[in-house]
């Protein structure tokens, strides 16, 4: 099968090895993976932000990418695809004709763990913890994955097939971490209390490792862990999945 | 200045008031899971949400039969514009009755209009009958939650307060005995008050019928023993019929508490009859403030809104910062909604949209399927339209411009990759693997409290672009 993979601006440039790992997982399932060039942002920071407009400009270089061919898209993680199927509707509400295109395309959009589970129909993909064998780990939901695609079981059906590690249960799971964006800069303080109450629960359930799909929630809960000095590693799924994976 | 709006909000954490308010919410959440037991939850929400949206939408039509049926069984109502013209049309009604003393029922739309404030400066003394408003009251405090007004406070503070009231010392720990006596001091009030305030939860237009729901039972004295009932409703309550009114009357107390009944209800239409008990006159003060002019725009369906608090129980925000932080009379994700769309995204209201995260865990709890994330969204370009951050708008036209063009895009990676992230890495403690805990402007928010990750020096398109040709 075909895929084209929407890498998104986070990974791209700050994570480019969960793009890389994404990519060999993929090809490893045997799909052939495209990477469009022209590709850059979904637009979400600038519409959470309060700048539609700015945001829709973005997007419609985000629609010209994925519109020239059909091929099914992945990305990453849940939340650009929520801005594609959701975000878009908004931007695009008073122009029938991209409204169009983007609901195709949104259609045919993709988490990482959607694809694999839902329409590869793969419930494991193997993979093994990149650490310490045995590692207690608890996993975080991204809100836009969990709430936004209703995704809850796909991510952890394929943390369930990796060896090397053991799940922990933690108390609310699914409530946010507080990174939010822009929200992490606005509120700072706030986003702060939130991200140290997701690292106690986790720590307090024996957690060793918190494992996630956002970026965004990776880079904020890893911050504030190696701020504070915790024994708690945070990692990608794909990190597990395909531990080895490049390009 | 409206009474909505009390104070810029506050958005730190409040650590004093966040175990109190996680205990509540995990017993919100416990008992939402049961309610999903009882009932077919996601059904449910469709019904009442077509409910609710079927009396937004003909509003004004219901609201005419609504006061043809009040008036046939002996109310009269009263239409007030805004939160003043509310206030003075009640003060009125207690000045020419000679009232001294009125029995509150906790009602939230008495506060957004600061009615307690306008009986004092009238020389009414309004005494707030619901356990929590009464205690808030009494220390010269303010609610903090739609249901729970003294979620905020310790079982010791009011201990304390009841102590200083009374002259007696009370044991925290004997929640029985601080019942009594509040109880004890609030029977007084009902049996000697002129007039009874109350709000409404819901009003039918098919019977002209005012529906009372709550926890206590000092609604119903309130509206029952005194002379005089004053019900104070936004527009917004009324409901066409009673098979609609009688699935909110389950889905209100299931949201909130998990069970498909309050532990009471009362439902009054007009005043008593000949021979019967209770208020020989009801009066319906009907309030708009802002809310006729949200019907029609994309926040309208925060009208649908029946005043649950499931969204507060349900937000992280909300949890660390408590329901003061708002700075308005509705807290949590329906006050960061409401309070700016009833004041039109003034400029005291234009940071309530920004005490989110957008998590959506308050569209997912609301029984009406409001889409508050949604909302809170369109409120941030309405407030960056009206009051534009030039710097930060700035920044997003440049990001824009250079966003909306792969070359663009490329280029930015190329200065952040190569010459900020070397940078950043020296300039503090490198830690070899790409993390530093200083950032340059405007990330420097972050690093106050988190380390943070510097742009990798070769993105995943250089990557790809090298390798794969």
């Amino acid at each position: 099968m075909r895929v084209q993979l929407f890498v998104t601006c986070l990974v791209d440039l700050v994570y480019p090895e969960v793009g890389e790992r994404t990519v060999a997982l993929l090809e490893r399932l045997g799909c052939e993976v495209a990477f469009p060039a022209g590709q850059t942002c979904c637009g979400q920071p600038a519409l959470n932000s309060g700048y539609p407009e700015q945001a829709r400009r973005v997007a419609d270089r985000f629609l010209d990418t994925f519109a020239a061919s059909s091929d099914p898209v992945v990305a990453p993680f849940g939340s650009c695809v929520h801005m594609v199927r959701h975000g878009y509707e908004r931007l695009y509400a008073d122009d029938p004709g991209r409204l169009t295109i983007a609901r195709e395309i949104g259609g045919r959009t993709h988490s990482l763990p959607g694809f694999v589970v839902e329409v590869l129909g793969r419930e494991e993909v193997g993979g093994r913890y990149p650490g310490e064998a045995g590692t207690p780990v608890a996993y975080h939901h991204e809100c836009h994955m969990l709430r936004g695609l209703g995704e809850a079981a796909p991510p952890l059906s394929l943390l369930g097939g990796v060896r090397g590690c053991t799940l922990v249960e933690t108390e609310r799971a699914d409530q946010c971490c507080g990174f939010g964006g822009t929200f992490a800069l606005k509120l700072a303080q706030v986003s702060t209390a939130m991200a140290d109450e997701k690292l106690d629960r986790a720590i307090a359930a024996g957690a060793r490792a918190i494992v996630s799909t956002d970026v965004g929630c990776l880079m904020h809960l890893d911050g504030r862990a190696r701020r504070r000095g915790l024994d708690l590693k945070v990692h990608h799924l794909v990190d597990l999945l395909e531990p080895e994976g490049s390009l | 200045m409206s009474h909505r709006v009390l104070h810029p909000p506050r958005a730190e954490p409040a650590p004093a008031i966040t175990v109190n308010l996680h205990r509540a919410a995990g017993n919100w959440a416990a008992k939402r899971a049961s309610a999903r037991q009882l009932v077919d939850w996601e059904a449910w929400r469709e019904e009442a949400r077509r409910v609710r949206a079927d009396a937004v939408a003909h509003l004004p039509e219901l609201i005419e039969r609504l006061e043809e049926r009040v008036r046939a069984a002996g109310g009269e109502v009263h239409h007030a514009a805004t939160a003043e013209e509310a206030a003075a049309i009640i003060v009125g009604l207690c000045r020419a009755r000679g009232t001294r003393s009125v029995a509150k029922a906790k009602s939230m739309t008495a506060e957004e209009i600061g009615l307690n404030e306008a009986l004092e400066l009238a020389g009414v003394e309004a005494v707030e009958t619901d356990l929590g408003e009464y205690i808030v009251q009494q220390l010269g405090d303010r609610p903090s939650h739609i249901l729970a007004p003294a979620v905020h406070l310790s079982a010791a503070q009011v201990a304390e307060l009841f102590g200083r009231l009374s002259g007696e010392a009370f044991d925290p720990e004997d929640t029985a005995a601080l019942v009594a006596y509040a109880r004890g001091v609030l029977r007084e009030r009902f049996l000697t008050a002129d007039v009874g305030i109350t709000g409404v939860n819901m009003a039918v237009a098919e019977t002209g019928s005012l529906v009372l729901i709550e926890s206590e039972g000092n609604i119903r004295l309130s509206a029952s023993l005194p002379r005089t009932h004053i019900a104070l409703m936004g527009i917004e309550k009324v409901v066409r019929d009673w098979t609609g009114a009688a699935h909110l009357m389950q889905m209100l107390p299931l949201a909130s508490h998990g069970r498909p009944a309050a532990a009471s209800t009362s439902i009054v239409t007009g005043p008593a009859r000949d021979g019967d008990d209770g208020p020989g006159e009801l009066h319906l003060v009907l309030l708009d403030a802002g809310r006729s002019a949200i019907r029609g725009t994309d926040l309208e369906e925060a009208l649908q809104c029946i005043r649950c608090g499931a969204c507060l129980y349900a937000c992280p925000v909300y949890r660390q910062v408590g329901g003061h932080a708002y700075g308005s009379s509705y807290s949590g994700p329906i006050g960061a909604v409401i309070t700016p769309a009833l004041e039109r995204s003034s400029p005291e209201t234009a940071q309530l949209p920004w005490m989110s995260s957008l998590c959506g865990a308050c569209a997912e709890a609301c029984p009406v399927k409001i889409p508050l994330d949604d909302q809170l969204v369109t409120l941030r370009a309405a407030a960056q339209a009206r009051d534009p951050h030039r710097g930060e708008a700035a920044l997003f036209e440049a990001w824009a411009r250079l966003w909306s063009r792969p070359a663009g895009y490329r280029a930015t990676a190329r200065t952040a990759g190569k010459a900020l992230g070397p940078l950043w890495r020296k300039a503090a403690r490198a830690s070899g693997d790409g993390w530093t805990a200083r950032a340059p402007f405007p990330f420097d928010g972050w690093t106050s409290t988190r380390d943070v990750r510097s742009p990798a020096g070769e993105p995943f398109h250089e990557r790809w672009s090298k390798r794969r040709g």
